[in-house]
């Protein structure tokens, strides 16, 4: 058990150190110089240009060579400093994310669990039961295989502007003011419906048909042909199959997250929701070498901790970890 | 019994996660309660990055900082010419040869209800001279600002630059002394301000990750000189994109968007959609300013005027604004001057000089001046046999834009010219803009509108190009001293005096000969309202203002439009 988790802790230390320090070259690899870009809007005279960009380059201490660059990087995050932003000057990177990362957690969240249940549900089902796999996987195969970007559209198309249902973009209404009161929530779920739902839809197919293909081949696996010959019931091999179909989907779970991301950069961009996703779009395309490297460190924190609780919950589900570990223990 | 305990537990959880997200969406955004819908305009296609900067002393501040929170001496219409004495009770007038006059309002007080006075106007001027701001170079030429009592004052010059003086007098915010001498000389220009008090019609709401919420101030000394402002506040809404702001618009989330909308024509010819532009048909925008085709003067080919003159003549404008904008857009004169900067177009340089689209004629030019495909690759070489590889630069993702060099590439091949189109992030095309690292860009940069022909010459010859940068225009580095000298004469001579328009007529002749640039077309203002919450958006039979909430724009006519706003009904 301890074995098991220290060795855990090393590997998550050094994927995050590695992480961190991947995340602080990428950004300066990037051509071009993000004070020019903070400058292109100016239209005064040179010379206030060139005084500008003095000021600038010491604000964001761009000046140092890139070794004293990185100790800092090291000691600021350290202290939970993750600079300013310098599209946003003089906003602190961190409540940035912070106000940035609730949006990603509310569609998301909800979105990868629902959508995992439910699909891991459709799957064993489908995998067990021929009518089942004949009306449902064609539309959960339409599904995997459309763009999100195309399916969003139509999803827009049909619940926004033919039957008015939802709101196209925004996290809550313009004129409304945060509150918590009932009309706001109700408004801020209105919009949160369809970057959760279509997220929900596209993500349901690769769990469904990885379930199904699992069942599949579980229930025609010895141990349940032994079964079936030792008189258990349908139902009860069902059960086998499906606990043992679950790993591989719990391990893909963890895998996903990561994946994740960039689905969330989708949603943001096709219904303006704001997230983290966007934030490091956003900070690639304006060189905000601080504010991407909060948004990815955030993330990095957010994948790591995710497979963490995945890799606790493999120990439950899984007895031969716990067996091998224990053994090993002994 | 178990399905129904596990159901109630689902729905319980999922009861608490919205709580507690909405809390913390809550959580930096204090609320104050209901929907203001109806008492407040809404606008997209403003702001395109979380508002984070009220400093009126910053080069770049939220939009709306200046015009909205602190008000300059006058306001200028740059299309009619009009200027409108905001701060100021008259136009201000040149006393002397080095000096100008401004006389303020009796009215005016910042928020805090303190006047605004001569020694306000006085210091905002002073603290440039002191401390390194954007318009620190004013001292340059400027020599002093008297105050001569509470509501009079005189600039006095060293060498009055009489047009670029024109554009500090409506881009130039007051701020109040008794707060700014407070602050440490140090901050001034990095301070983000979200406190501070101007003496503008509204003020500092709440800034969102999504939103900046501007609120009328209710005792704002203008009521009784300007009127009255019905919107209680302005939202300034950030939308990544314009197809989301063209499905907010139809959808009525929002009141006025200006953003380039595909579709434009069609959305107003639909009476249901409730839209409306500024003209009822093409090019349905007031034009903000020129875009133009920088040729780099250092390229083979491109070194020779005669090359870039037939580039000129081989450009159909007229289609390349009506595939990419569906008309939405006018051609550009070949002056490049349009608005209040038409009174100095030269007509007999444009007959001398100009260009129109003919085919015929660039095939002839580029023939005579011996262009033509010795290597028998089916491309042009230049005279001493070399290749000629024109690259078309713009921003990639920037799609009108991409789009109109497409059709230049076509265009351009049409006469024999290999060209090829070039999409780069911004940031590349940005430095390659200033490094003269380009063939051929479109760009529009420094070409805003404004009350001086004088920041166009800028943008198209400035001398400003010896750097190993040039930002402020002439991006293809041409080199002509006596257009330099011009453009400087230019500025030193008063306001519509003779010497100004032979000035301005020598540099049109010289830059039309020459061809540094190719005007394409007026880029539009865009701004597509909604009648359903506020009318009264202006017109061309309404000609109020220009309804644009961009950075600049509210002290050029985006004030005026909001405040003769009425609600619906």
């Amino acid at each position: 058990m301890k074995k098991y988790f220290t060795k855990k802790l090393i590997i998550y230390f050094l994927t995050f150190f590695v992480a961190v320090t991947l995340n602080w070259i990428a950004p300066r690899l990037i051509p071009g110089n993000p004070v020019d870009t903070m400058l292109a809007t100016y239209t005064g005279p040179a010379e206030g240009r060139a005084i500008l960009e003095r000021q600038l380059m010491v604000t964001f201490g761009l000046e140092g060579n890139l070794f004293e660059q990185y100790i800092t990087f090291w000691r600021q995050i350290l202290q939970g400093d993750l600079g300013q932003s310098i599209t946003m000057y003089p906003r602190q990177v961190i409540n940035i994310v912070r106000n940035n990362i609730i949006y990603d957690i509310v569609v998301l969240f909800p979105a990868i669990i629902l959508s995992w249940i439910v699909g891991n549900k459709i799957g064993a089902k489908a995998g067990d039961d021929k009518k089942t796999d004949k009306f449902i996987m064609p539309v959960i195969y339409a599904l995997i295989s459309s763009p999100y970007f195309w399916f969003a559209i139509i999803v827009v198309y049909i619940f926004s502007f033919r039957l008015g249902l939802f709101p196209s973009a925004q996290a809550y209404s313009g004129g409304v003011r945060p509150a918590l009161t009932l009309d706001f929530i109700l408004v801020f779920l209105r919009h949160w419906f369809l970057p959760f739902f279509t997220m929900f839809l596209i993500t349901l197919g690769q769990w469904a048909i990885g379930m199904r293909n699992m069942v599949i081949y579980e229930v025609k696996a010895n141990y349940a042909n032994y079964l079936k010959v030792s008189g258990a019931r349908d139902k009860l091999i069902r059960r086998y199959a499906f606990r043992n179909g679950v790993l591989p989907q719990v391990t893909g779970f963890a895998i996903q997250l990561g994946q994740v991301v960039s689905g969330a950069i989708l949603v943001q961009e096709v219904f303006n929701y704001p997230g983290l996703g966007r934030l490091m779009l956003e900070a690639v395309q304006r060189q905000d070498f601080f504010l991407l490297q909060g948004a990815f460190l955030a993330l990095i924190l957010m994948v790591l901790f995710a497979n963490f609780v995945v890799d606790i919950i493999y120990m439950f589900i899984d007895p031969r970890i716990r067996v091998s570990y224990s053994e090993e223990g002994k | 019994m178990k399905k129904r305990w596990m159901l109630l537990a689902v729905l319980s959880l999922a009861l608490i996660f919205t709580l507690v997200s909405v809390d913390a969406v809550l959580a930096d955004q204090p609320g104050e309660g209901p929907t203001t819908r109806e008492e407040t305009v809404i606008y997209t296609g403003v702001s395109w990055a979380p508002p984070n900067n009220w400093n009126p002393l910053y080069h770049d501040p939220q939009p709306g900082t200046v015009g909205l929170m602190y008000e300059p001496l006058f306001h200028f219409n740059p299309h009619s010419g009009e200027w409108n004495p905001w701060l100021a009770e008259e136009e201000g007038e040149w006393i002397e040869d080095d000096v100008f006059y401004v006389k303020l309002r009796e009215e005016p007080t910042f928020h805090d209800g303190t006047p605004v006075t001569a020694e306000d106007v006085k210091f905002t001027f002073d603290i440039a001279d002191e401390v390194d701001l954007y318009y620190s170079t004013i001292w340059n030429y400027l020599d002093e600002v008297v105050a001569l009592n509470e509501r009079e004052i005189e600039f006095h010059f060293e060498n009055p630059n009489y047009q670029q003086w024109q554009t500090n007098l409506y881009n130039q915010p007051i701020v109040p002394k008794h707060i700014w001498d407070e602050i440490d000389r140090e901050d001034i220009a990095s301070i983000s301000n979200e406190e501070g008090i101007g003496s503008g019609p509204f003020t500092y709401g709440q800034a969102l990750e999504d939103r900046m919420i501007w609120e009328r101030i209710d005792d704002w000394w203008g009521t009784e000189v300007h009127g009255e402002f019905a919107p209680r506040y302005v939202e300034d809404l950030i939308v990544y994109g314009n197809n989301i702001a063209l499905g907010m618009l139809l959808q009525e989330e929002l009141d006025i968007s200006n953003n380039f909308l595909p579709g434009t024509p069609e959305i107003v010819a639909t009476p249901e959609y409730n839209v409306t532009t500024y003209y009822d048909e093409a090019p349905y925008h007031v034009s903000g300013n020129t875009g133009l085709l920088y040729l780099n003067t250092e390229r083979p080919g491109l070194d020779d005027p005669e090359f870039r003159r037939a580039i000129a003549f081989a450009l159909d404008t007229d289609d390349i604004i009506e595939r990419t904008y569906q008309g939405a857009a006018l051609p550009a004169d070949p002056s490049g001057l349009f608005g209040a900067w038409a009174d100095y177009r030269c007509d007999e340089a444009v007959e001398e000089y100009g260009f129109e689209f003919d085919r015929e004629r660039a095939i002839e030019k580029l023939d005579e001046a011996g262009y033509e495909d010795t290597t028998g690759d089916g491309w042009r070489n230049t005279p001493d046999g070399e290749d000629i590889h024109l690259e078309l630069q713009v921003p990639a993702g920037w799609s009108d834009w991409e789009n109109i060099m497409r059709i230049v590439d076509e265009q351009l091949r049409e006469i024999g010219i290999h060209t090829e189109p070039n999409f780069t992030d911004d940031t590349v095309y940005n430095n390659d803009l200033w490094n003269a690292d380009f063939d051929i860009a479109f760009n529009d940069y420094q070409t805003q509108i404004s009350g001086t022909p004088y920041t166009y010459f800028e943008a198209v010859a400035t001398d400003d190009i010896y750097g190993e940068q040039a930002t402020n225009g002439n991006f293809g580095r041409y080199e002509n001293e006596e257009v330099f000298d011009l453009i400087t004469e230019f500025n030193m001579a008063p306001l519509d005096s003779d010497e100004s328009h032979e000035a301005a007529a020598e540099i049109q002749r010289q830059v039309l000969r020459d061809m540094p640039v190719i005007p394409i077309m007026l880029n539009p203002t865009y701004s597509q309202a909604l009648e359903t919450h506020w009318t009264n958006w202006p017109s061309e039979n309404n000609p109020t203002g220009i309804a644009v909430g961009w950075g600049g724009l509210w002290q050029m006519g985006g004030v005026e439009a909001l405040l003769n706003l009425e609600p619906a009904q």
